[in-house]
Order: C-alpha cells, then structure tokens, then sequence
C-alpha cells in the first residue's frame, strides 16, 4: 500500500498505524508525548472532552480478553467523541470458526475508520495493517510477546513527567522480560528517546537470548542492578503465557526478584517505580512498594488514557 | 507587487490597550489564543494591571479543518487559571480573519463552564469575515490580498512586531 518501507508510516513519513515503538523516529515519539500532555489538561476539566474525532468509528477489535487497555481505549476514544463499538472477538466470531481477515473486512464494511487490535498471535495487527483500506488506521493494543506501543508511550509519558530528561537517567526493567512484550515497547521507546544506561533483571530462564543486542545491559542479581537507578519498570509475571517450568515458584521469584522496600533502597533515593498492571502483590512486587511513596503505578493508568487519546487523534488526521 | 506598509506594533499595542481599559475590571479573565494571542494577553495583562492571571488557549482540539489539515504538530496545553463560570472574559488575538478560530475559542471556553459574557481583542482586523463574529476592540483594520498572511512575532527580548508571509 505504501512506498514506505516502515509499515506504520504514510508516503509523507507521518504516523498512519501504531504497531510497534520499534522503528518509530524520536520526532513522532516527542509529537505522541507532547499532545498526550495538552490532553492531560482536557481531562482535568469540568467536560473531559473535545469534539475532535465527532462522527469517527472506532471498533475495540479484542480476540485475547482484556479489561482495563480495552477499557481505557474506550475512554479516550470517548473523550475524543468518537462513536465506540467494544467486540470481544474471541466469544462470537472466531468461536464459529470466522478467519481474523474476513472480520476485519466485515467490521470495515461497515465505515469503520480506526481498529484496536489485541491478539495473542504477534503480528496479528500487522496483518490487519496490511489488508485495511488506506483510510483506516490501525492501533496496536498488544500482540502476543511483540509490543504493547501504547503501553510503553504511557510509560515514557510518566517517567518524562517525573524525571523530565531521558538522556540524564539510569533505568531498570524487572522481572520476566521473556514473555513481555511491554518490556519490549518500553527498551525501543527508552533507547530511541536517548536513556543512556537501560539494564534488564531477572533469572537466566526469564530473559530473551541475546537481549543484550537491544542495547541493554543484564543482571540477574537484582541488589547489583538496582543500584542507583532513577527509574523501576516493573513486569507482572506473566503466569498465563507460562507453558512449562520457567520458575520453581511465585514464592522463590518474589524472594530474588520481587520489588521490596529493601530493595527499592539501593536506586536513588527519588527512583519511581513504575508497573503496566494488573499487580500479581507478593510475586514482583510488595504491596509496601506498591503503595509507597516512590510508587506512579495509578498515575499510570490516568496518563494511559492522555497518550491514548493523542495516539487516535494524530492518527486520524493523518492521510 | 506592492508593499503593504505595517503599523507600528507597539503603537497598536497601546491604542488596544487604552481601548480595553474602561471595559475591564481587577477580576475581568485574558484568554490569548495560541501562539500571538497569548504574547499579547501577557503584555495586555500586565499593563492594564488585572488582578486574575491570564489564561492561554490552544484551539487545536476544536478546529473545524482537522479533517482536512490533521493535528498541527505541536500542540500546547490550554491553561485558564481561574473559574470561567460566571465570569466576564476577553479572548485576544493577534490577527482577526475567517473568524474560524474564534469560533473553536469559544466552543472550547464553553467546555470550561458558563461564562458571563465573551469579548474578543485583536491587534489586527484583516476583513475576510465566514462567521457572524466581531472583535469588540482592534487595534488597527488592514486590507490585505487572501494570498498574503499576516502573524505577530516575538524575538529573543521579547519584543513584539507584526511580519507578512506569502501563502
């Protein structure tokens, strides 16, 4: 469809799907996170809404259950007065044996202009990507073990409000990097923005093979790889993706690799810790942490829906 | 082509300023409009001494041609550091044309409460009306062709003066 070679970009390099934080120039990156701040001011107000994207048609394309990204989806395509139609796929079509293509075709039939699309299948929005008429754009709200954008530009978002300059900051992503794809949003969208030291924590078992080929450094010693650090991403263990014996137990990873109040200790005294929910407490990370005063895990949510909303809308007025 | 000549800003500025000041009182609020509008709002705030800070709005969010022309690429966050209910508000700008912004002015102040009433302030009235829309106090009218535009300026000292671009 297009000359491009990124398949999220348009002829005149502009953003038209958002699939991944891979490959994404720090301009575009810079442009989501400074819209999402004026969007931030729109929430705060007595009417949480701007006429933006009035008439627009926005499926909730769902074919792995999810609550809160569908849900906050559907807030920021709300407050941009656009009309929300939620399809947990998984339960109607797909269960009569539909393929993924021949949905889209039939949800695009019906004027849609923007998908959202979670699938347990990486990849799965690329495909729809490909196979959408120019004028639809595509979101990606999490794609097996691939990307999660949105998720890592609200991460980006949160620790730019907290810590203001990418390229001064020591950070941390712990826990099980294996089977994340928002710890691999999060190292495409950190290391593009200019983090200059980004280390990875976990067991052997629970980090990708060659991680250090993202530019990453590994610790499997959680002491040596908190040291000093300004920013803590927590991942939740992902105990649904865990075919097979990754870990003896929750209680041993919690022991290693669980985010305690002693161990948040040894970052700098002002590090934030960040986590994507839902919180698996007493797993990776405990409730005295999560709760603390270094936590930004609810402000999270709330800028979840800003950076959801200037995602939409740049997209849609984008040709 | 001819050169059109500009007025001095400053001159503009003052005449604008004297204009208001029967008009406004301590609690009147200044919305500028981004980019021009709020360099004035700043400027007018000061000199006619008003007690509420000014405010500055961003009408990307409620622009009529996002359809055609998309997101500009740097938006600002609006900021009206006071309550809009109720109150008597002056919306400034720098240069008054089609009247479409001001039209997503107000629809956006609208969203901030119920106003006591709205009225508009620009440096300059270029004619070209699309909307039912006057400016209650300008500081100076200008005809000019539709090809040329005309955008306030500031530079590093924080002087204001009036350009002309072509389309």
């Amino acid at each position: 469809m297009f000359l491009n070679s990124n398949p999220q970009l348009n002829q005149n390099g502009e953003l038209h799907h958002l699939l991944s934080t891979e490959g994404l120039p720090a301009e575009i990156l810079r442009q989501i996170l400074d819209t999402a701040q004026s969007f931030v001011g729109v929430t705060q107000r007595e009417v949480k809404k701007v006429p933006l994207l009035r008439g627009k048609a926005i499926f909730n394309l769902f074919f792995e259950p999810s609550t809160r990204t569908r849900t906050t989806f559907e807030i920021a395509a709300k407050r941009l007065s656009a009309d929300v139609i939620n399809l947990a796929v998984n339960v109607s079509s797909q269960a009569k044996g539909e393929s993924v293509l021949d949905t889209v075709a039939n949800l695009a039939a019906m004027q849609a202009d923007m998908f959202i699309v979670r699938h347990s299948q990486s990849g799965a929005p690329y495909l729809i990507a490909r196979h959408v008429g120019e004028d639809i754009h595509v979101i990606n709200a999490g794609d097996g073990r691939h990307a999660h954008p949105t998720q890592g530009l609200l991460d980006m978002f949160t620790i730019h409000h907290y810590k203001h300059d990418f390229t001064r900051l020591r950070v941390a992503i712990v826990g099980d990097v294996l089977h994340s794809r928002v710890a691999r949003s999060q190292i495409h969208a950190l290391t593009t923005l200019g983090v200059p030291e980004l280390r990875v924590i976990g067991p052997k078992t629970l980090l990708p093979s060659n991680v250090e080929n993202l530019g990453v450094h590994v610790y499997h010693d959680m002491a040596k790889g908190l040291k000093d650090v300004d920013v803590v991403m927590m991942l939740r263990l992902q105990n649904e993706r865990m075919q097979g014996s990754f870990l003896p137990s929750p209680q041993e990873f919690f022991k290693f690799y669980g985010l305690t109040a002693d161990k948040l200790a040894l970052a700098k005294p002002d590090a934030i810790v960040l986590h994507p929910g839902p919180m698996n407490r007493g797993v990776e990370i405990d409730s005295d942490v999560a709760d603390g005063g270094q936590s930004v895990i609810l402000p999270q949510v709330t800028f979840g829906i800003a950076i959801r909303m200037a995602v939409m809308s740049i997209l849609a007025g984008n040709r | 082509m001819t050169k059109t000549a500009l007025p001095d800003t400053e001159q503009l500025l003052a005449a604008l300023t004297e204009q208001m000041r029967p008009h406004v009182s301590a609690q009147t609020g200044l919305i500028g409009i981004v980019t021009g509008g709020a360099w004035l709002a700043e400027r007018l705030h000061r000199d006619l001494k008003l007690e509420v800070p000014y405010g500055i709005l961003d009408v990307s969010f409620y622009r009529d041609d996002f359809q055609r022309k998309g997101l500009k690429h740097k938006v600002s966050p609006s900021e009206i550091p006071f309550e809009v209910e109720g109150r008597d508000l002056i919306l400034v700008d720098d240069v008054l044309y089609t009247g479409r912004t001001i039209r997503a002015a107000m629809n956006e102040l609208f969203d901030y409460g119920r106003p006591a009433s709205i009225r508009l302030a620009a440096l300059i009235d270029r004619g070209g009306r699309e909307l039912p829309i006057a400016a209650q106090f300008v500081g100076a009218t200008l005809a000019l062709p539709a090809q040329q535009n005309i955008e306030l300026k500031r530079d590093a000292q924080g002087r204001l003066s009036l350009a002309l671009t072509q389309d």
